[in-house]
């Protein structure tokens, strides 16, 4: 039996987890659909997820059977069509329901779907296949320069959509794999500093106080740096604090709310701060022990936004309490340690990529999704993966499974 | 060293559970700040975030004439109320119903503000809609999730204009007025009804009542998905019923005896109590066309109209008293000894009196000789009082004449009232004329002209205290009020009744009220007046007439007080004095349970057929004078 499992799954606990977490989904799917008022999309939503689910887990069959080499040679193509994909986009994409501001989607007759699903997988392949020529360490800015504008290009382009989740799970992807691929994590947080610097950037003396510690901690670092990575990460800095203005003027207003209301939920409840009070209090009435399955009254009277996507965790805590949040999140622990696991049992530096740029793009959904339920972090588009009902993504997810225990399997 | 050696694999794994294990575990701490330590606050957010507010609005008192009859009640009305939400979707709403009725831009506008201010407050579009208005809202409710319709008490006035003036209107709180002090924002709130104007707005507090509440279940676009029945149900309480003095009956009978076309003003008082027996102001109002929001159309008509229907002239008009003035300088001569009743005055009246250097004339330019202060009274004789007013002098008038309150306001129970102008000291002249006053001042203030102005209220409190001891209380609307005697005119009692004998000769045969006010069952004892005013004094106008008086069986004690102003009435007697006999009349007759009948006095008698025998009967010296 279990030989068998292994046979047909590669790696049975992890992927029957995953099985488990997403008849979760799933069901939790099937509870955001039970309100008071119901109507066809979200009633029947978890019907299609299941339909969806089934397709997944085909796709699983037989993307792990595809031998490794193929998977490796489809890297170049796939990038390729994916930032096709993702200019294209730009140009002719379209909003979907609650989305309907943003380019996300291209749609194809009857049939939709995210390029910039495929675009995650696809780079992480890329800068897979990229990574793994080398035989050093990536010690130095100049070495992450490249790498870093493969990932930027579609990154840039998902921000333009504009898609802030996926571009932050970009950011996720990038990071996974260049701590793989053997850079220091003092050199990924100078990487990290400019956004820290724009963020500070509003304030002027924080900003000044947040320069001086960066430069005393270049000097006490200077003989692991050239000097000329050392200047540009503060003039990086820099020109994340003074372009930070033009660049805030930028962002969509929804956008630059979510940013306020990040940092103080209560400024407008009807408006801007809607979402996160009301998401707050879907997870504070759960309680340690929930409503029940279904009986969400927030959830029930359409209080909770985005409950069968975005804020599917919040119909989580409101219905199965602390008790099924903690469960959740370990849920999710013991996956992202799995992959953590196989990337380590694995020599071959290809697949010990792949596998760790899947865990990088799902950790910063993980994160960003259950954290803005809570107001960890600011509200973004971003599914819940295995959770939230999206079926390209729901698939692209099983796919990503499926490739890191190929690829890990075979390494 | 190999970068994907086992040993540094598992190194960086090491760095890798750890981010994970932080990132993670942040995550936990919020979930279990938010679930288990902070659960409560979020839990009664969630209990808040259902459920909404519905007044239940308190049915407002009935008010009551002396008689039982009800004359403001409520009959079953319809408020279409609109459910909090966010601004866009109630603007939407709005726009909406305007299809199926009629909601001004402003009204869209003042719900908006007052939803930003208020925010959590439904919002009543219409405190009174129309019944097809309703029903059409009503088969539509899917389109309208939001709206809510609600029985709501509707004010009913019982006698129209008659007793507009008394009864004043209600009509919906204004922003101003939820602002202002007078209106707790624990009891009012927008869209609530509440009195505008007369007792309405005077006993706002006993009729307002106080509103229920009821408890709704709404989902995040503000549909109602259920009530709690019984459950945390507020009923309220409706607001205490209000008895007055008035006599409705009373009431709607001087509306319909009072000259249409004329301007004027009628009060009654009761002698015992003060009570006011009869409001009355030509021309008024509908108050029922205020309840369901006055249209504006009507409102500038009301406005507009140069007969100022909405003034109240018993309380708020200022007329000279004229003639009716000559009791208040007659009470002072005898209170200050100035004069005894049978004293007759040294220059007898041959239709003028000259004073310095200039004459002043009396009103009949055949005079009336010599005059005892009844008599002169009874003539209404003009150069008699000069010569009062002369011994009085100018300071001792002013000063008594203030004692008594003719520059104050009587304090009726009704929200305005003027004050009366009298001059209080010599100040008066140069503070409003630029001249000191000299001692021929006196001349025309003791015939009731001069810098004097008075309301048919204070003249009617001042002719109370003739019918009663010299004191009078202030008149009031409401009954059972604790009102202290607010007027006294401290007289003997054989001067109080020289001063009555003076009114009595005035209604007597010969006298200048006679005929008008010549009544089968009643004595009439009163006083015209003709007040000359600016425009009369011009030729432009006829001046205001006057009759202020007081009625009861022959031999007895009154039992009404009534004063009478007409403006333009040209003639006391002829216009104000039959107006006042047959409020009289009517008033006493059911009183004392003797039938009604609308052939009254003496006038209406003969315009209509003989003499009739009652008359023939009193006055044979009269019958045998006329044949």
């Amino acid at each position: 039996m279990t030989r068998q499992l292994t046979k047909w799954l590669l790696e049975p606990s992890l992927v029957l987890a995953v099985f488990a977490l997403t008849c979760f989904g799933v069901a939790m799917i099937y509870s955001a659909g039970v309100v008071h008022i119901p109507n066809d999309v979200t009633q029947n939503a978890w019907i299609r997820q299941g339909t969806w689910f089934v397709l997944a887990v085909t796709a699983f069959i037989v993307v792990v059977r595809v031998p490794v080499r193929w998977i490796e040679w489809v890297a170049l193509p796939s990038y390729t069509l994916s930032i096709l994909l993702l200019v294209s986009t730009l140009v002719v994409g379209t909003g979907v329901g609650t989305a309907a501001g943003v380019k996300s989607w291209i749609q194809i007759g009857s049939f939709s779907f995210q390029p910039s699903e495929v675009a995650k997988i696809a780079t992480i392949l890329f800068l897979a296949r990229f990574l793994s020529q080398r035989k050093d360490p990536l010690n130095s800015i100049q070495d992450l320069l490249l790498p870093t504008l493969l990932v930027g290009l579609p990154l840039v382009l998902v921000m333009l959509q504009p898609d802030l989740g996926t571009a932050m799970a970009f950011g996720g992807i990038l990071f996974a794999m260049f701590f793989w691929a053997g850079t220091p994590m003092i050199l990924l947080l100078l990487i990290a500093s400019p956004v820290l610097g724009l963020m500070l950037s509003y304030d002027t003396i924080m900003w000044s106080g947040y320069m001086v510690v960066l430069v005393g901690f270049l000097y006490l670092f200077r003989y692991r740096l050239l000097l000329f990575e050392s200047i540009g990460v503060v003039l990086a800095n820099l020109a994340a604090g003074t372009v930070a203005q033009p660049l805030w003027n930028r962002l969509a207003i929804y956008q630059q709310n979510r940013i306020l209301v990040f940092l103080d939920p209560e400024v407008d409840p009807r408006g801007a701060g809607y979402q996160l009070i009301q998401s707050k209090v879907a997870v504070g009435s759960g309680g340690v022990m929930g409503q029940g399955f279904t009986l969400g009254s927030q959830k029930r009277y359409d209080f909770l936004p985005e409950q069968h996507t975005d804020f599917i965790f919040s119909v989580v805590g409101e219905e199965l309490g602390f008790i099924g949040t903690a469960l959740g999140i370990l849920a999710f622990c013991f996956i992202l340690g799995r992959l953590v696991h196989l990337a380590t049992r694995t020599p071959d530096p290809f697949a010990g990529l792949v596998v760790l740029g899947i865990f990088g793009a799902w950790l910063a959904h993980i994160f960003v999704n259950i954290g803005m339920t809570v107001g960890v972090v600011p509200i973004t588009g971003i599914p819940l993966p295995f959770v939230s009902y999206g079926g390209t993504f729901l698939l692209m997810c099983w796919i990503s499974l499926a490739i890191a225990v190929r690829v890990a399997h075979e390494g | 060293m190999n970068l994907y050696h086992p040993h540094s694999r598992r190194q960086r794994a090491r760095g890798l559970y750890l981010t994970m294990g932080i990132l993670m575990g942040i995550l936990t701490v919020a979930f279990f700040r938010l679930q288990v330590l902070r659960s409560d606050t979020w839990e009664l957010r969630a209990e808040s975030n259902r459920i909404r507010q519905l007044p239940i609005p308190a049915p407002r008192g009935t008010i009551h004439d002396r008689n039982g009859r009800v004359i403001a009640d409520n009959v079953p009305g319809y408020a279409i109320t609109l459910l909090p939400g966010p601004p866009d979707s109630i603007r939407a709403t709005l726009n909406k119903m305007s299809q199926y009725m009629k909601i001004s831009d402003e009204r869209i506008e003042s719900l908006l503000a007052f939803l930003t201010r208020y925010g959590r407050q439904p919002l009543v579009v219409d405190s009174d809609a129309d019944f097809p208005v309703v029903s059409a809202l009503q088969e539509r409710r899917t389109e309208f999730p939001t709206v809510y319709i609600e029985m709501r008490p509707r004010r009913r006035y019982f006698g129209g204009e008659a007793a507009a003036h008394v009864l004043g209107y209600v009509g919906e709180i204004t922003a101003d007025e939820l602002a202002s002090t007078d209106f707790s924002q624990d009891l009012y709130e927008q869209g609530m009804v509440v009195g505008k104007a007369g007792v309405e707005k005077q006993y706002e507090s006993i009729l307002q009542g106080r509103r229920g509440l009821k408890y709704v279940e709404v989902d995040a676009r503000g549909r109602i998905v259920g009530d709690f029945g019984a459950f945390r149900v507020d009923p309220g309480e409706g607001g205490e019923s209000l008895h007055l003095n008035i006599d409705i009956e009373l009431q709607e009978w001087i509306h319909h005896i009072f000259p249409k076309s004329l301007s004027g003003a009628v009060i009654a008082l009761d002698p015992e109590d003060g009570g006011i027996l009869a409001l009355y102001s030509n021309p008024g109002y509908d108050p029922n066309d205020f309840v369901s929001g006055i249209s504006t159309e009507l409102w500038q008509d009301l406005n507009a109209d140069n007969r100022n229907p909405l003034f109240n002239r018993v309380v708020l008009g200022l007329y000279p008293p004229a003639s009716t003035w000559k009791l208040a300088v007659a009470g002072i001569g005898l209170d200050l000894g100035a004069i005894t009743p049978n004293e007759k005055m040294p220059v007898p009246c041959t239709g003028s009196y000259t004073f310095g250097d200039r004459s002043y004339r009396c009103w009949d330019p055949d005079g009336h000789g010599f005059n005892n202060l009844a008599e002169a009274i009874g003539n209404s004789c003009d150069v008699y009082f000069y010569q009062l007013g002369l011994r009085i002098g100018l300071d001792p008038l002013l000063r008594r004449s203030t004692e008594l309150g003719f520059s104050r306001k009587c304090g009726i129970d009704l929200p305005q009232e003027s004050q009366g102008i009298f001059p209080s000291e010599r100040e008066f002249w140069e503070r409003r004329f630029g001249y000191a006053p000299r001692e021929g001042e006196v001349l025309p203030l003791s015939i009731g002209q001069g810098p004097n102005s008075q309301t048919p209220l204070k003249i009617a409190q001042f002719y109370l205290a003739l019918a009663r001891d010299g004191s009078a209380p202030t008149p009031v609307l409401a009954r059972d009020l604790e009102i202290e005697d607010t007027w006294a005119l401290d007289l003997d009692p054989d001067h109080m009744e020289a001063l009555r004998e003076g009114l009595r000769k005035v209604t007597a045969p010969g006298g200048t009220a006679h005929f008008g006010t010549a009544l089968e069952h009643w004595e009439i004892l009163g006083k015209t007046g003709t007040a000359e005013h600016g425009l009369s004094q011009a030729g432009l106008a006829e001046p205001h007439a006057w009759f202020a008086g007081m009625a009861g069986p022959f031999g007895g004690p009154p039992g009404i007080v009534v004063v009478v102003i007409v403006e333009y009435g040209e003639s006391g007697s002829a216009i104000a004095a039959p107006i006042m006999a047959k409020t009289a009349d009517y008033y006493l007759r059911r009183k004392h349970g003797i039938p009604t009948d609308s052939v009254q006095t003496y006038l209406d008698h003969v315009q209509i057929g003989p003499v009739p025998t009652w008359y023939q009967e009193r006055y044979p010296a009269v019958i045998g004078a006329i044949r």
